[in-house]
């Protein structure tokens, strides 16, 4: 019943392992766009124009209750009747970056807004231009807060990469299906798979658990000195 | 072709497909509810078997991808003799991985209750079990109710991933209506705004008003 083949585990690896790398790369390129564009998200929301706010906060609810394999699909079908042809991992990293983005600015807002009013009145009251309140005051001690967050959708992204296979993007679950196509045997592709997944999300969870405490050691101290 | 004639002509598919979608969502929610009661309880015990064993499922179902789960279950299982209809499969993969994320909201609120209750039930000589029942556990409940919201539209989301092995969800309706049609915004626009309404018309209001019952039920006794 349990006819587990450790050979044809070994001759399938190397590909898994490349295809790894491409898994890793989507999830770092779709990471990076979801903070940057997460930012804008976020601070669009704090705008005084009613109608950016209004849109914005739609669009995040939008995008935040609808499935992500449905974007990526959407994403990938709608830009053709546009005459606009994505390739798969254009349209991948466009549909996964949106969506996390989504999520991160949600959380940048919750880490903005745990930064007491009155810091915000100091900063006025001291004349410090805008950019100082930000960098100086406002974002040290909003990081803290929201880096748990940032870290849960680091490794929340990497785990919906599998998605990405659904167009075509050759990342793991992509090899491990053409793998099991090819062999008829689906019990070691796809079981190698999950270990990959947990060898890489758990130390990266631990690992960044660490991190955060590290760095609201490090902020902490240098508020203390001051 | 204008897009009264587009509903016209597929609105009946997109309904079906919703059908299998709420289908799917509350008999996964069902599954999840139940798995995360019991793993997280598990996790809250003192014997450390049985917590390590909630600990290894729910980190084996966080760590790795509801994808690579539900494929596992569907094409995997069979291999040992467990062969399960795809959709069947399909809710058990999304109950199993988010009974997983839910084990730690119910370990998180069961935590979270102060520890004057658990010491005033044992004052009072309760027994553990109606220790849990009568005093720990409602006000968890009250505590647990919002993320459950969240995890509930998490879930809704996640069963879009069934039709990939051809549950015909409204995700998989709107994947054959765009490969018949090729009016990819009609079919997968429609999809998006019917999950759209789906969780934040129904799950979301549905939620708040259950933790208004619950907490004005809880002031009452």
């Amino acid at each position: 019943m349990f006819d587990w083949k450790w050979d044809f585990t070994i001759e399938i690896l190397p590909r898994l392992i490349l295809a790894t790398f491409n898994t890793l790369m989507a999830a770092g390129v779709g990471y990076g766009i979801a903070l940057i564009v997460g930012l804008i998200f976020a601070l669009a929301q704090r705008t005084p124009i009613r109608i950016i706010n209004w849109s914005v906060r739609e669009a995040v609810e939008f995008i935040r209750s609808t499935p992500l394999v449905l974007q990526i699909f959407f994403v990938f079908y709608v830009g053709p009747q546009f005459d606009l042809r994505l390739s798969p991992w254009t349209a991948g990293m466009i549909a996964i970056g949106l969506h996390y983005a989504s999520y991160l600015s949600e959380v940048y807002r919750a880490g903005l807004e745990s930064v007491p009013q009155g810091q915000w009145e100091a900063c006025r009251a001291l004349n410090l231009s805008t950019r100082r309140t930000y960098f100086r005051i406002i974002i040290p001690q909003a990081l803290p807060p929201a880096l748990p967050g940032m870290g849960n959708y680091l490794v929340g992204i990497f785990k919906d990469t599998p998605m990405l296979s659904v167009i075509g993007v050759a990342e793991l679950m992509h090899t491990a299906n053409a793998l099991g196509s090819e062999s008829y045997r689906f019990l070691e592709p796809y079981t190698m798979v999950g270990i990959i997944f947990l060898a890489i999300s758990l130390p990266t969870a631990f690992g960044l658990r660490t991190f955060e405490t590290w760095v609201s050691k490090t902020l902490g101290m240098s508020k203390s000195k001051k | 072709m204008t897009y009264a004639e587009f509903l016209n002509e597929h609105g009946a598919r997109l309904i079906d497909g919703s059908i299998i979608t709420v289908q799917q969502t509350i008999l996964a929610a069902l599954l999840a509810i139940a798995i995360a009661l019991v793993m997280g309880l598990m996790r809250l015990s003192s014997n450390y078997v049985v917590r390590s064993s909630a600990t290894v499922y729910i980190e084996i179902f966080r760590g790795t991808s509801l994808l690579v789960q539900l494929y596992w279950i569907f094409f995997v299982l069979p291999l040992f003799g467990i062969t399960l209809e795809k959709f069947t499969a399909g809710f058990i993969a999304v109950g199993m991985n988010l009974g997983a994320y839910g084990a730690e909201v119910v370990r998180g609120a069961i935590q979270s209750v102060p520890k004057g209750q658990y010491e005033a039930a044992l004052a009072l000589n309760m027994s553990p079990f109606s220790r849990m029942r009568r005093i720990i556990f409602p006000q968890a409940l009250i505590l647990m109710l919002p993320p459950w919201g969240n995890l509930f539209i998490e879930l809704l989301k996640a069963t879009a991933l069934v039709s990939l092995i051809s549950v015909t969800d409204l995700m998989f309706q709107a994947k054959q209506i765009n490969g018949t049609t090729y009016l990819s915004i009609e079919a997968f626009g429609s999809a998006l705004v019917i999950y759209y309404i789906m969780s934040r018309l129904v799950i979301t209001p549905g939620m708040r008003w259950l933790e208004r019952a619950l907490s004005r039920h809880m002031s009452r006794a």
